[in-house]
């Protein structure tokens, strides 16, 4: 297999925490194509023939098992569609490492997009990480607009955590699931938006089985002139939990929207929402002031603190 | 070492007219525990910020070993060793005790060092240090935690706007204890607002605010028989009140 560049690496451990490639099963997409693909004794990765993207198959009782996924671009001008879909057998806990990293030193836009769909088997667990990162040097626009299609069998669980810190000048996220009975699906989104950017996040969560549960957390920070859009739509159908939440600091001339909406079918659905948008709170400046930070400073162990 | 100045502090008021916070506040501090104490909504609150820099009187000079430093941030006071204990403590999302504690010490430090300081204050270190400083927390943990903080500091001047307020449970002689601990330390000054007869009985010093104004000043053998004599009858309550305490 050819050796990844330097450019290729940084954005590697930008979105994946890891330096080399990684051990056990993974698909390296780099540029636009497929760089590497390793399947293990459980988990079978299929390139699709009709569509560009994997078909991931996790064997029924794999346990303690993780796969890396990340998608590079470093170079200008490219916009690709994939499509990923993870079939995830009954009685799994696997680790699923997803994430994009682009660095367009160019002029021309990069665009990647992608559709994931989950298929997570009875009594199975899933911990997905994504992680969207964007750099260059050039004045072309990094655009990610990640789908995320989860069907969550009786008693899973499934708890995303996903993050987008910098670089991405639009993204367009979208998260649709349907539980069925005792499954349960946990979101933790972490946004920052700077310059111009704009990033929208679209949550539909179906709470379909008896006894299901969700909880959508979204903790955001927008700077400079950028602007954002949260909306979350929790449909109670059955005997269920679902809150969301919406938490967001606004700084500069930022601005942010929060849609929380909750709607419940079914007369013991128990529904919450909430959505908070504020500039960072003077007397929490003012303490770490007292600590000897200056107000540079603590604004940024405050942000920090907020989105760990 | 500290030295306030003819301090006045006014907000406007109605009808266009002044309200005076503070009037004519003069007094110096060296001594090892100095207290102030006075009826609720007497100023006294105002004047440890006024100290602090949160405050920016609107007459008089706050003088701090020798320098004039009333035009200094509150960054620049506490780096030139002026540290400062809330009445109500903050709280932040997703910063952790360790964190605060940390940037307290101006240094990354050990968590057993951070333990040692969280222990110090009556909190069984290993389950706090790596709590969020959020909502989670009781006021008399976060008010624990305030305390660490200044003596993780160890600064010249530590100043304790009610630090009793919310520890009930924690008995008044280790938080007197800390204090001692604390100059040990720190060799410097510790200035504390309270009500609590038991903080101002190991006062060095006592100064009395009412309406505004520097009413009594002395040692604690002067001013303390005074305060608990039937006749003064002074407070109200023996809580103090919000940021116009």
């Amino acid at each position: 297999m050819a050796n990844l560049d330097s450019i290729q690496k940084n954005l590697l451990e930008q979105v994946a925490d890891i330096h080399e490639i990684p051990e056990g099963a993974y698909s390296l997409r780099v540029n636009g194509e497929s760089f590497g693909i390793q399947s293990t004794e459980h988990i079978e990765i299929v390139k699709k023939t009709d569509k560009p993207g994997i078909d991931i198959y996790i064997k029924p009782g794999t346990k303690k098992e993780s796969l890396h996924i990340p998608v590079l671009l470093a170079k200008t001008g490219i916009t690709e569609l994939v499509y990923n879909d993870f079939h995830i057998g009954a009685d799994c806990d696997v680790t699923i490492v997803a994430g994009c990293g682009i660095h367009n030193g160019g002029s021309e836009k990069s665009e990647h997009s992608g559709i994931h769909t989950f298929y997570v088997g009875e009594n199975a667990r899933v911990r997905y990480i994504e992680k969207h990162y964007g750099e260059g040097d050039g004045n072309g626009r990094n655009v990610m607009n990640p789908t995320t299609v989860v069907h969550m069998e009786k008693d899973s669980y499934m708890e995303m955590e996903t993050a987008q810190i910098k670089g991405v000048d639009s993204t367009d996220r979208s998260t649709r699931a349907k539980l069925a009975d005792g499954a349960h699906l946990i979101v933790h989104e972490k946004i920052m938006t700077h310059g111009q950017q704009f990033a929208k996040t679209h949550f539909e969560v179906d709470l379909d089985g008896e006894g299901c549960g969700t909880h959508v957390v979204s903790r955001s920070v927008a700077r400079d002139d950028s602007k954002q859009l949260f909306v979350s739509h929790v449909n109670g159908n059955n005997h269920c939990n679902g809150h969301t939440e919406c938490d967001a600091i606004i700084m500069d001339n930022a601005t942010v929207s929060a849609v929380p909406e909750i709607e419940a079918n079914h007369p013991e659905a128990s529904l919450i929402h909430e959505a908070a948008i504020g500039k960072i709170a003077g007397e929490q400046l003012i303490k770490l002031m007292t600590l000897g930070l200056t107000e540079k400073e603590a604004e940024e162990q405050i942000i920090g603190g907020f989105l760990k | 070492m500290l030295e306030l100045q003819n301090i006045g502090f006014s907000v406007p008021g109605e009808g266009g007219g002044k309200t005076e916070i503070l009037k004519d506040v003069s007094f110096k501090i060296s001594e090892r525990f100095v207290a102030i104490t006075g009826p609720n909504g007497s100023g006294k609150s105002t004047l440890a910020k006024i100290i602090a820099g949160i405050v920016t009187p609107t007459a008089g000079r706050v003088i701090f070993d020798g320098e004039d430093i009333t035009d200094l941030s509150v960054t620049e006071r506490a780096r030139k060793g002026i540290s400062f204990a809330f009445q109500q403590p903050v709280r932040f999302k997703g910063i952790t005790v360790k964190d605060l504690i940390s940037l307290a010490a101006g240094t990354k430090i050990s968590v057993a060092n951070a333990c040692e300081y969280l222990s110090e204050v009556g909190l069984c270190a290993k389950e706090y240090i790596n709590r969020e400083v959020n909502g989670s927390l009781s006021g008399g943990e976060l008010k624990r935690i305030e305390i660490a903080m200044i003596n993780a500091r160890s600064t010249k001047l530590s100043v304790f706007d009610e630090p009793e307020a919310g520890i009930d449970l924690w008995s008044f002689n280790n938080l007197i204890k800390v204090f001692e601990g604390m100059y040990e330390r720190t060799k410097g000054s510790i200035l504390i607002i309270s009500h609590q007869e038991r903080i101002l009985d190991i006062a060095d010093k006592i100064v009395v605010i009412a309406d505004g104004r520097v009413a009594q000043i002395g040692s604690k053998a002067e001013i303390l028989p005074t305060l608990l004599a039937p006749a003064g009858c002074r407070y109200t309550s023996k809580r103090g009140g919000e940021a116009n305490g």
